[in-house]
């Protein structure tokens, strides 16, 4: 049998299905050493504040644990709740087996050449996993950082939300404000166990010439709840990002939310494919898109294959300032008995509401202004406050930069 | 005061009011009568400045501003405000933060909410999947925020079960200044709704007192139960085809229908 690696090698050259193709040798693997921090205080103010944009707490808080990497290496890792572990791959690979169950489980090295990538030019990334009935209240935070130019950075994350575990992660990407140009390559496979609960959100704050590659597969056991929300409202050059989810127990659910601003020269092919497999199995897909000269493309997938299964799809898009905005929502019923629907518009802001909150005293611009945060604004069921507030606050400093 | 002289408006390619004059003065609140398609709703949306309805000859003076092509938000700035009968709904705009945006000031929005009983849709997205008394309600309290001089009501009654309508009608007479016991009851059901006694005023010192202006569309007639008027219009085919005491042309208009009273009254 072919192993992994040769697999991978394989497919160095294979194309992703969809999104532009990116030219790998264009970056560079070269990382320079980055040291391990103790205390995250003494991290560099500039860095700290592009962390803290992309909804890291380096006061750490309100937050149950933190793992950091810089380029290619881990400066910072570890937690500080029973019952959470925090771990960087590499030292996983090197010291437990059982991360062997759960490494390349989901995912294909296959895939295309950025997963191919990804398993042969691994660099780091992170294991996050809430103990059997732990439930972990506060967040647990991430950040995959980019401060070399024109760096490749490719990692790979495992979260794991053990049988009637709790476990919220948010996950910030961000890259130094002296970068313009990178590639971040990132694989991550969830499991999220019998009666568990995983939220994982996402803030991608990048810069203008950066692309991003992210290839990531979820599995929710019975009773399982997993939300998945993604953020990217900064410039960026590509992202090319559909992440499939597996329902396959009884009673699984899974909800994924995107909030995507497209800014003059920005490529978003974001979207998703959940698989409902198992009875009483429930999907739901909601993604808020605004282009503002950018180019959009919101998918959503939902596959119903066993009678009693529910699934709902919305995009919604608007165009602000030029761009282009393609919703592709698809819907596929397998047998009898599955209720799937969808809904997807696009457009722009209704003259009538600026109006009428024109006739309160709002100048035209406010109110655009106002209808913009509105229709970003989702309610999160299950998502708990701090991280809500946090996707607020990201959407609110985004927004005073694009109006 | 509020002005408008020889109004000329065209919807589209339409006319839709032709030759309006009409004033009110610091304090006086006007009743506006009219069938459907008379032009009531167009002349309020004239007044507040929607930019479809375009003026196409004569002015419109607000505290002795020449109004006629100012944009809605300058207008309201200056103190016009307006209730309307199908506000549009807007996904992802708290309540709360409409009612904050209304006003000029540091407002305690539980409390003003508490008023009208809305306390409980403060967190709920402005008007979605709102009843029409809850439409009613949410329109009088972003009044109430905005506390603006010249207040047009477009039908506040439609829509309103009883249990609520004199909760609307005490309401408007608040933001117009007005209490039910200032003049003599005119309607059994406007004496219970009496409950806090004022001190003896003459005539002269009610109306004196009153800045406020109001401007009230109804096709009912039922708010005059509850709201005292100084002056009644009919509008019908686009012109003012009457004008005179309220509760007068509203008896007219029962009696007659809107047609023949337009011819008589006019």
């Amino acid at each position: 049998m072919r192993s992994l690696d040769d697999k991978a090698r394989e497919a160095k050259g294979k194309k992703a299905a969809i999104g532009p193709d990116i030219d790998l040798d264009a970056y560079s693997l070269e990382s320079p050493a980055h040291g391990e921090l103790k205390d995250l205080q003494v991290l560099p103010a500039a860095d700290r504040e592009k962390m803290a944009l992309a909804g890291l707490d380096i006061s750490e808080g309100e937050r149950a644990g933190t793992y950091i990497q810089k380029d290619a290496f881990p400066i910072h890792s570890g937690s500080h709740q029973d019952g959470l572990e925090i771990i960087p791959i590499k030292k996983a690979l090197a010291e437990m087996d059982w991360i062997q169950e759960y490494y390349w489980k989901l995912a294909s090295v296959d895939a295309d050449k950025y997963t191919a990538r990804a398993r042969l030019d691994l660099q780091n990334g992170y294991v996050i996993r809430a103990l059997p009935g732990k439930k972990i209240t506060l967040p647990a935070q991430a950040c995959l950082y980019l401060e070399k130019e024109g760096f490749n950075q490719n990692v790979h994350n495992i979260i794991i939300a053990e049988e009637d575990s709790e476990l919220h992660i948010i996950s910030g990407c961000a890259s130094a404000s002296h970068v313009t140009r990178g590639l971040h390559v990132g694989i991550t496979e969830y499991y999220v166990k019998k009666n568990a609960t995983l939220s994982f959100s996402m803030i991608h704050h990048w810069a203008e010439d950066v692309v991003v590659r992210p290839r990531s597969v979820g599995i929710v056991e019975k009773g399982g709840l997993f939300l998945s929300n993604y953020i990217s409202m900064k410039p960026v050059k590509s992202v090319q990002s559909y992440p499939t989810i597996y329902l396959v127990g009884k009673g699984a659910v899974a909800r994924s939310y995107s909030l995507l601003v497209g800014s003059p020269g920005s490529e978003l092919d974001v979207g998703g494919r959940i698989y409902l497999k198992a009875k009483d199995t429930r999907a739901e897909i909601i993604s808020r898109a605004i282009t503002n000269g950018g180019n959009i493309i919101s998918r959503g997938d939902i596959v119903g294959e066993v009678p009693g299964v529910r699934g709902h799809l919305e995009c919604h898009g608007l165009i602000l300032n030029g761009g282009v905005m393609h919703a592709i929502p698809e819907l596929k019923g397998m047998v009898d008995g599955v209720e799937l629907s969808h809904e997807a518009a696009v457009g722009k802001i209704a003259q009538e509401e600026i109006l009428y909150l024109m006739s309160r005293g709002m100048t035209e611009e406010k109110a655009a202004a106002t209808i913009v945060r509105g229709f970003l604004s989702v309610d999160i069921p299950g998502l708990p406050a701090p991280l809500q507030a946090e996707i607020d606050r990201a959407v609110d400093l985004s927004q005073k930069e694009m109006m | 005061m509020l002005l408008i002289e020889d109004l000329q408006v065209k919807l589209g390619n339409k006319k839709i009011l032709r030759n309006v004059d009409l004033e009110i003065l610091p304090g006086e609140t006007h009743i506006l009568f009219g069938p459907n398609g008379s032009g009531k709703t167009s002349l309020l949306m004239t007044i507040m400045g929607y930019p479809q309805y375009k003026v196409t000859g004569g002015k419109i003076m607000f505290k002795g501003e020449d109004i006629t092509y100012m944009t809605i938000d300058e207008r309201a700035r200056l103190g016009i405000g307006m209730s309307y009968q199908r506000p549009p709904s807007i996904q992802g705009l708290k309540t709360r933060r409409m009612i904050e945006a209304c006003s000029h000031d540091h407002i305690d929005v539980d409390a003003l909410a508490g008023k009208v009983n809305f306390t409980d849709f403060l967190d709920r997205d402005i008007n979605v999947g709102f009843s029409g008394g809850e439409i009613k309600r949410s329109e009088l309290l972003q009044l109430m925020a905005q506390d603006a001089d010249l207040v047009l009501f477009d039908e506040p009654e439609s829509g309103v079960d009883l249990e609520n309508i004199s909760l609307i009608g005490n309401t408007i007479n608040a933001l117009l200044e007005r209490r039910p016991d200032d003049e003599p009851c005119k309607a059994a059901k406007q004496c219970e709704t009496v409950n806090v006694p004022t001190p003896f005023k003459t005539v002269k010192k009610i109306v004196e007192s009153r800045s406020k202006m109001g401007l009230i569309i109804t096709h009912t007639g039922f708010i005059l139960d509850y709201v005292t008027a100084d002056k009644g219009l009919v509008l019908y085919n686009g012109v003012v085809a009457g004008k005179g005491h309220p509760l007068e042309i509203f008896k007219q208009i029962r009696k007659v229908g809107y047609r023949e009273c337009a011819r008589c009254a006019a």
